[in-house]
């Protein structure tokens, strides 16, 4: 395998994000080393997002939002190519106001999960480029989030 | 000015046949925006596995793509077992990358074979397709299945590997080297290929980058990321290979990166085989339940990484199951790869990141009304690509590709 080790390795992965991220982590644990879980404010996001792009040219896989009970969770999935490790930062949103900054303008690969999460949870993305229907039909009735807990399947 | 004019494509794609919608902006014969539309295939899938148990999830994940049957159940189970820290057996390792890597070879020939046939190459279609069941019949053999298969589950697999099938195993895999070899000398060293592919559609690595673009699109545009070697499951770091990668991002590079990947399928394909005649042992670490958690998984698909993240409660079902196929990152990409072409060209390089759309789609149900828009369909848009390949025939005297082999 041609796989070239000048990066962090997966032991100081937890420890440098740690470092980077102090001001606004409001928790961080590991499950084994290959992945890293770390909860911060919503108004981080974009600077969580330009740190991972830009300190640790970290490749965006995915983001997933689910409706909890506490509010809506959205979870940022990073990947660490180099160090073999997902990170994945988490912002809790209230069910009243769930509104969050977008980060495509700054990570184009996250345009079409935002306006996923937005029609299918009602998520608000702040600022995103291009807010309208994905998977969606454009004459889906306004107000209706399919993945949303209290969502009645029948019209 | 340019009058503008919109080229619908869709709802029902006209090359991969499948349900999905582009619409081309076009000035003269040239291609100034594209807008893409999905939503025309949606099944509900994520909301449906909340209702089924971990193993049953295994067989509906199996069902969002026909032709990533193994890749979906692999990143599924994978999730299951990192949210619960559930071992697996190294039997079931090498059994797991064996099954992925064939499914790699089938579906890569698959592709290799529409974009012959789109370019007016039929040969390349009827030659790619044929080989294509020698694989088949190898899956058959391992797991009783054509596609399908069935293989995966929470802590290893469902079916052993029986030893009096490695032979005919390894000697079936032997068996498509040569006729990939056929392939690579036809479409590497073929003038009118070159002719039709190189320079077209490319996709620089700046902007593989800023997509997310993955499995083979970013390859080819020198952007070198594998998950089978930078996050190692299955038995990918017990065996020895390469990741294949282009420089140039254009159709042919993305040709070129999917044939010379099937020999590196074949290597880890034989050397699986090797293994699995030393390695004894349980298939399967046989789980009673995944423990309450979350947990990620995610494989190299032959189009690149699909990824699942599961979140359970220590009860049988998931309570969030989260699925990103890979077509869902390339398939924005022709947004810079087609903006230029002329509608001749738009065809193949819409199909060059080999784009899975009942992968990329997963929810709910829509239904296009009527436009009534006069659409291109199917038959236009190859005839289009196939006229120009035959313009250039006639003007270079060219043949394109012979495929000498005799069976």
């Amino acid at each position: 395998m041609n796989k070239q080790k000048d990066s962090i390795d997966k032991a100081d992965i937890a420890a440098s994000l740690q470092a980077q991220f102090n001001e606004f982590i409001l928790a961080i644990y590991s499950k084994g080393e290959r992945r890293i879980y770390i909860d911060i404010a919503p108004q981080t996001v974009i600077r969580a997002t330009r740190l991972m792009l830009n300190e640790y040219g970290a490749r965006f896989q995915i983001a997933t939002g689910v409706d909890t009970s506490d509010g809506f969770e959205v979870m940022y999935h990073w990947a660490m190519d180099e160090s073999d490790c997902v990170v994945t930062f988490r912002v809790v949103l209230p069910h009243e106001a769930a509104q969050v900054e977008s980060i495509a303008l700054i990570c184009p690969a996250a345009e079409w999960i935002e306006r996923e999460m937005w029609e299918l949870l009602g998520i608000e993305f702040k600022g995103h480029p291009d807010m309208r229907h994905l998977l969606l039909a454009d004459e889906w009735p306004e107000g209706k989030f399919p993945m949303r807990r209290d969502y009645e399947a029948t019209p | 000015m340019t009058k503008r004019t919109i080229v619908p494509i869709g709802p029902y794609h006209a090359l991969q046949e499948e349900p999905e919608f582009f619409k081309l902006h076009v000035e003269g014969e040239k291609v100034v925006h594209l807008d893409i539309e999905l939503g025309y295939n949606h099944r509900g899938i994520e909301k449906l596995s909340e209702s089924k148990t971990f193993e049953e999830t295994v067989f509906l994940v199996e069902r969002i793509c026909g032709i990533c049957s193994t890749s979906h159940p692999l990143a599924c189970v994978q999730a299951a077992e990192d949210a619960g820290d559930i071992p697996v057996p190294e039997r079931a390792l090498f059994i797991r990358s064996m099954v992925g890597e064939l499914e790699r070879i089938h579906s890569h020939l698959l592709w290799l074979g529409l974009a012959g046939h789109f370019l007016g190459f039929n040969t390349i279609w009827m030659w790619a397709w044929r080989f294509r069941e020698d694989v088949l019949n190898i899956l058959e053999l391992i797991t009783g299945n054509r596609n399908h298969y069935g293989m995966m589950k929470p802590g290893g697999v469902r079916r052993d590997i029986k030893h009096t099938d490695l032979p005919a195993i390894a000697s079936l895999s032997e068996g498509l080297k040569d006729p990939i070899k056929m392939f690579r000398d036809a479409v590497v060293q073929d003038p009118l290929i070159h002719a039709r592919t190189k320079g077209v559609g490319i996709l620089t690595r700046e902007m593989a980058i800023a997509y997310g673009a993955l499995g083979p699109t970013a390859r080819a545009s020198n952007y070198a990321i594998d998950v089978r070697r930078d996050h190692p499951h299955a038995a990918y770091d017990k065996v020895d290979w390469d990741v294949v990668t282009c420089e140039n991002g254009d159709v042919f590079d993305k040709a070129v990166v999917r044939i010379l990947e099937m020999f590196e399928s074949i290597r880890i394909i034989e050397q699986c085989i090797e293994q699995l005649k030393k390695i004894g042992g349980p298939v399967d670490s046989d789980p009673k339940f995944v423990a309450a958690g979350e947990g990620i998984g995610h494989y190299e698909a032959p189009r690149g990484e699909v990824f699942h993240y599961i979140r359970s409660d220590g009860s049988n079902r998931p309570i969030r199951h989260k699925v990103r196929a890979p077509s869902f990152m390339n398939v924005p990409t022709n947004r810079e790869t087609v903006i230029g072409a002329t509608v001749a060209d738009a065809t193949i390089i819409l199909a060059a990141v080999d784009p899975c759309y009942c992968c990329t789609e997963r929810m709910a149900v829509a239904v296009d009304s009527s436009s009534g828009e006069r659409m291109l369909d199917a038959r236009d848009l190859i005839r289009l690509s196939c006229e120009k390949t035959d313009r250039l025939v006639a003007d270079s005297g060219l043949q394109g590709p012979s495929l000498p082999i005799e069976r």
